[in-house]
């Protein structure tokens, strides 16, 4: 069996399962936010339940429109607090403790490695940088799942992406993921395990795995997976608040698809409006010029995404055409970039310096683009309207290739910086 | 279950943001969210969608974000069902625990044309086109989709679990 199959059969109390069967499995973290949290939350109250399955292991993040940016979206947060004080929960996280949901979680050592994590938002596939099965699902599926502890699966079949050779300067795991996407298309692996093996990926530090996982859902995957190993353990020891296992796949196991990447061949790259599979080398895209440059987001917002940004932006000034907003993903990172300086390096370049939100990164607010505005980002969708008017822009790439093009004015590498 | 209506026609990889943009997910009041139904990808469908029209979209309808109110827009604009080549994951189990018929059909998206009057026959899988007289196959709906269905959406069914694991008082 693979990695994902053992660690379904072992959540659903089988021995053996295969892919296209259809199972009940238990969940060790549910998790939503303040979008998806409120319909769960309605949902959950016609069924008449006395309580949620377990105080600890429902997670409630408002973080997309938090802080609360109007009216409406102060009402929703508040279903989640009223929701969390009534039935006691155990975690739930006000601004000032909030983060992105994808960054917080494993940080916090909220998920680890051989969990079953589901969420009521597509980018819960992120953990499965772990070892982790993690997976997005409906707002009713979590109301449900907040009554029983289960959910359920179909189980997915598994494709295997192969990395292997060395990576060229400044490319990392946004440019492996997008490259992939760019081969495979957006629906190449759709209802399909994605699991990412390989020499590279061997030596690749949680951050970028962390990455790579949280886009499995742009390739349409139901789940991102990586085997945990000697890097894995390095970053939960003393983290992880439950108990953890790592799982791997049988030699044996079976495979839809095999796709092998020679990673001395990945350029750093750029996804092009309006699909995340429209991939293009950054340095083929020097002539498009960018308003506005966000440098964020559960797939790029962590301490080393900023660390990369900074490197290049340090001592050099935002474009005059430019404004560049810079968002931590957590109140932890925030301090640490603090500390170390990062902060300083920002706000000095003439770059915003932002307290945790999603914001732009789903057009919420704190850096919406006006009709014809073209911005580069380190988030994850460049879907039409993403990131505001349906007649403005979005290219993705990684952090440091985002510096590069807010001292640029237009998209540029890191070398031209 | 059987269902008629006219068509509506969309492309390939129609994503959660063009279904029902981020900006109006400051509510989930089906009615509000109707009113902005695939708004961007045509601005004028939800002042054209009529309650029982039907929706035709090629592959990958609903990729994107986890959002339920995707489908619950969809539903709550008074189309009946969706029709597409295929479907992105989360809408797909999105759809069934809410309760929006939804049809996975190889060749019906490429045929039906905008305007097309359709007949739908969930239980022999079959999609007429009236318009055209033609007949296509729909993919069988797995048992336990079926299951979900005749019980009301997944929370009628958990709800029923619910019962069926609580001694009787
Ligand atoms: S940062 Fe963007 S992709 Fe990630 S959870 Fe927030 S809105 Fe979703």
């Amino acid at each position: 069996m693979t990695i994902t199959e053992k660690i379904l059969a072992a959540h659903s109390g089988k021995k053996e399962l295969s892919p296209g069967e259809l199972i009940n499995a238990k969940a060790d973290l549910i998790l939503a936010n303040d979008i998806t949290a409120p319909l769960a939350i309605t949902e959950f109250k016609k069924l008449g339940a006395k309580g949620v399955f377990d105080k600890d292991r429902v997670a409630l993040i408002p973080d997309h429109f938090a802080p609360q940016k109007d009216i409406k979206a102060a009402e929703q947060c508040k279903m989640l607090r009223d929701f969390s004080r009534e039935y006691d929960l155990g975690l739930y996280f006000e601004v000032g403790r909030m983060g992105v949901e994808h960054a917080l979680l494993p940080e916090q050592g909220l998920v680890v490695p051989g969990d079953l994590i589901i969420g009521a938002d597509s980018h819960t596939c992120t953990y499965g940088g772990l070892g982790a099965f993690a997976t997005g699902v409906g707002s009713t599926d979590v109301a449900s799942a907040m009554a029983t502890g289960e959910c359920w699966f179909k189980v997915p079949e598994s494709m295997k992406l192969i990395y292997y050779g060395k990576l060229n300067k400044w490319v990392g795991g946004k440019d492996l993921i997008l490259h992939a996407i760019g081969d495979i298309g957006v629906d190449g692996a759709l209802y399909r395990a994605m699991e990412f093996t390989g020499e590279t990926i061997g030596s690749l530090p949680m951050y970028a795995r962390l990455t790579m996982c949280n886009m499995a859902i742009e390739a349409g995957g139901k789940n991102g997976i990586i085997a945990p190993d000697g890097i894995t353990e390095q970053y939960v020891k003393g983290r992880a608040r439950r108990q953890y296992k790592f799982y791997s796949s049988d030699k044996d196991s079976k495979y839809v698809e095999v796709k092998e990447y020679d990673c001395s061949k990945i350029p750093l790259t750029v996804s092009c409006p309006h699909l995340p599979s429209n991939t293009k080398p950054a340095a083929e895209l020097s002539s498009i010029t960018i308003d506005q440059v966000v440098v964020g987001s559960c797939t790029n917002g962590r301490i080393e995404d900023l660390r990369e940004a900074a490197e290049v932006i340090k001592g050099k000034k935002v474009h005059p055409n430019v404004r560049m907003i810079v968002i931590p993903a957590t109140q932890q990172i925030y301090l640490q970039a603090v500390k170390e300086g990062l902060a300083e390096i920002f706000v000095n370049a003439e770059a915003v310096f932002s307290t945790p939100t999603c914001g732009p990164c789903l057009g919420g607010h704190m850096g919406i683009l006006a009709k014809g505005e073209r911005a580069l980002a380190t988030t994850n969708r460049n879907f039409v309207g993403r990131m505001g008017h349906p007649e403005s822009e979005v290219y993705l790439s990684n952090p440091a290739v985002a510096a590069a093009a807010a001292v640029m004015g237009r998209i540029a590498v890191p070398e031209e910086v | 279950m059987k269902l008629k209506g006219r068509a509506w026609k969309f492309g390939d990889n129609v994503d959660t943001d063009a279904i029902i943009p981020a900006r109006y997910l400051n509510t989930s009041d089906p009615k509000e969210l109707a009113r902005h139904v695939m708004e961007d990808a045509d601005k004028d469908f939800p002042s054209k969608v009529k309650a029982g029209d039907l929706l035709a979209a090629g592959a990958n309808f609903g990729c994107g974000s986890s959002r339920e109110h995707a489908p619950i827009a969809i539903k709550a604009a008074g189309l009946q069902a969706v029709v597409a080549k295929s479907f992105a994951r989360i809408f797909y189990r999105n759809a069934f625990n809410i309760g929006l018929p939804i049809f996975e059909s190889d060749d019906a998206p490429d045929k039906i044309k905008e305007g097309d009057e359709l007949e739908i026959d969930a239980d022999k899988g079959v999609i007429r086109n009236v318009t055209k007289n033609e007949e296509y196959a729909a993919k069988p709906i797995p048992p336990f989709m079926q299951e979900l269905i005749s019980a009301g959406g997944l929370i009628e069914w958990t709800k029923k679990r619910l019962k069926a694991s609580q001694p009787p008082t």
